[in-house]
């Protein structure tokens, strides 16, 4: 306590007390490890890339200055815009899917039925599942022939497509993939539909108002903030897209090019891997990975600015 | 209770919770049965669900045909020294930013969180230049270094639960002037130690299920990863369902062990998200 008296009053420097100097350095040692990484693996990376993309680099050769011409010629490429159209596709069809699910299973698990926990239990157990493993096991059970979609298809008398080899249907065979491992989304959902007082739903009950209408003036105001997160979370993940694709696409053994029949499956990381990795156009992809982050500023820019119509915070 | 209270409390959820348990777990068994058929069984028609007779020694095969024992050994190394690194660096940034006052700690703060909505694909190629000039392509450096430094994700978990522990823990010890470090070394780590868990287990699963980093970071096969090995299968012997599935299996068997054993550990990171401000 003496110290930080005369601290206060006798050693200013620059307008800091000795108290508030030494705070400072703590907090810097303490933080040194990510501050370090962060300027190492995230700063650096991140100028530097900006860079590489107005060059041509192949690795072995030193990088040649190009300017503008990689974003020229990604303005000029089929690629280009096969796989921000399979992206968006995936982010403005199957990001809702896959949140709502998750918001509809967190709901049924916030039954008070017994056995509740076990139910629990079941619906997260696909969400630990490593996705190359679950990629896998979904190749066999979309498989057209032998698999067990088809094969219950098919006893409900319903048309069984060829989902993964049918263009039209890859797309789709993914988000019913996604909607298996719903239950990693639906946990953040549960934990903060317990937090919703049950008084809101009981005061309802009494006025009479039915389910759907508790579901959106109380749980979806309740929940808006996870929502949010949620939402932004989901669509980063869409824009980051690979080893599902990677997986369901059968590799590198389609001719050496990735992306599944009809390119269907060939999303932006996708294509943004194979001009690096494959075809060592480290210039051409930087300017991908630059072209990638403007979208996903805009996207969430637009996401947050739009969510202040609709995401309550308690308290406010 | 009425029969409308009864269908409403009772019926209702079970009917749904056991429609939904299906499409759950059918996936599960579909591969368990599938893994313990034999090859003409697996192209049957029609399709029978559960194998005539259990054909165990497929699991020895997909071992026999791939050096499964010898991927797992890989990884569980990478998954290890990502864990100590974890650990070492994101509770003391999470320290930093929680309960040091410094003028830093809001904008350590928000930066931590910017990075986290911040596309990887950004960083991929240069640092996929920096560690190929480093000469550790080919070397689990690439997949593990990051650990050191701590990540974001971790750090924000950590913060959220270092803010529930009370401040007068750590006065008291102030007042009888213990330094910071033995403050965090011997108060807060301790108490730390249900979320330090929690970022063990994370960090084990996001190491021992990443697929990207070493298909980049790891070319030749004697180094590869269970991810890269059951891939590799798949390119190579992909029409062996049995064993395929096998294997798929055999990868998945750590995850589901894990989870059973660490569940209320999932359930906080669940928990962790609802005081997101």
């Amino acid at each position: 306590m003496k110290d930080s008296i005369s601290g206060q009053t006798s050693l200013r420097r620059r307008g800091w007390t000795r108290r508030e100097w030494h705070y400072f350095w703590l907090g810097l040692i303490f933080a040194s490890p990510w501050i370090i990484g962060f300027l190492i693996f995230t700063v650096y990376p991140f100028f530097s890339s900006l860079y590489f993309s107005l060059t041509e680099y192949d690795l072995f050769n030193a990088p040649r200055w190009v300017g503008m011409d990689n974003y020229k010629a990604i303005m000029k490429d089929h690629n280009f815009y096969k796989s921000i159209s399979n992206t968006l596709f995936m982010a403005f069809i199957s990001v809702p899917i896959t949140l709502f699910s998750s918001l509809l299973i967190a709901m049924l698990l916030n039954f008070k039925v017994k056995g509740i926990n076990y139910y629990r239990t079941i619906f997260y157990l696909p969400a630990v599942i490593p996705s190359v493993a679950s990629a896998l096991l979904w190749t066999w059970m979309l498989n057209p022939d032998f698999g067990l979609v088809n094969i219950f298809l098919r006893w409900a008398g319903l048309p069984d497509p060829a989902w993964l080899l049918d263009p039209q249907f890859t797309k789709p065979s993914l988000i019913l993939m996604g909607l298996w491992g719903s239950g990693a989304g639906a946990l953040i959902f549960l934990a903060a539909l317990q937090g919703v007082p049950q008084t809101y739903y009981e005061a309802a009950q009494v006025d009479g108002a039915n389910w759907w209408h508790r579901f959106w003036k109380i749980t979806v105001p309740a929940l808006s903030p996870i929502i949010l997160f949620q939402l932004i979370m989901g669509l980063i993940g869409a824009f980051q897209i690979f080893t599902e694709s990677y997986i369901l696409a059968g590799g590198k053994s389609n001719g050496g090019s990735l992306g599944g029949p009809g390119q269907s499956l060939l999303f932006y990381a996708v294509n943004l891997y194979q001009e690096a990795f494959m075809n060592l156009k480290m210039g051409y992809a930087s300017a991908l990975a630059w072209i990638l982050f403007i979208i996903v500023m805009l996207i969430t820019l637009l996401v947050l600015k739009t969510s202040k119509r609709w995401v309550y915070y308690g308290g406010e | 209770m009425s029969a409308a209270k009864l269908l409403r409390t009772r019926i209702f959820p079970h009917t749904m919770l056991i429609l939904f348990s299906v499409f759950f777990l059918f996936p599960f068994v579909w591969l368990v049965f599938t893994s313990l058929k034999s090859p003409n069984e697996i192209f049957e028609l029609p399709p029978r669900i559960i194998p005539a007779s259990f054909q165990w020694s497929n699991y020895k095969a997909a071992f026999e045909t791939v050096p499964f024992g010898h991927y797992m050994l890989n990884t569980l190394v990478i998954c290890v020294v990502c864990i100590i690194g974890q650990l070492f660096a994101a509770p003391l940034v999470a320290y930093s930013i929680s309960r040091i006052p410094w003028v830093g700690s809001k904008i350590i703060f928000a930066i931590v969180l910017a990075t986290m909505i911040l596309p990887s694909q950004v960083q991929l190629i240069p640092q996929y230049i920096i560690f190929a000039k480093l000469g550790w392509i080919n070397t689990i450096l690439p997949l593990t270094i990051g650990a050191f430094f701590g990540a974001p994700f971790y750090i924000f978990l950590l913060r959220q639960f270092l803010l529930g522990i009370p401040r007068e823990l750590s006065e008291a010890a102030k007042m009888d002037g213990a330094s910071e470090f033995r403050i965090y070394a011997q108060i807060i780590l301790p108490t730390l130690k249900p979320a330090l868990a929690t970022v063990a287990l994370f960090t084990f699963v996001g190491a021992y299920t990443d697929f990207m980093g070493p298909l980049i970071y790891l070319n030749d096969a004697a180094k590869w990863t269970l991810t890269l090995g059951l891939q590799g299968f798949q390119q190579d012997h992909g029409a062996q369902w049995e064993k395929l599935m096998a294997a798929s299996t055999i990868m998945a068997i750590p995850m589901i062990l894990l989870y059973f054993f660490g569940q209320k550990y999932y359930m906080q990171s669940g928990s962790a998200f609802t005081g997101f401000k």
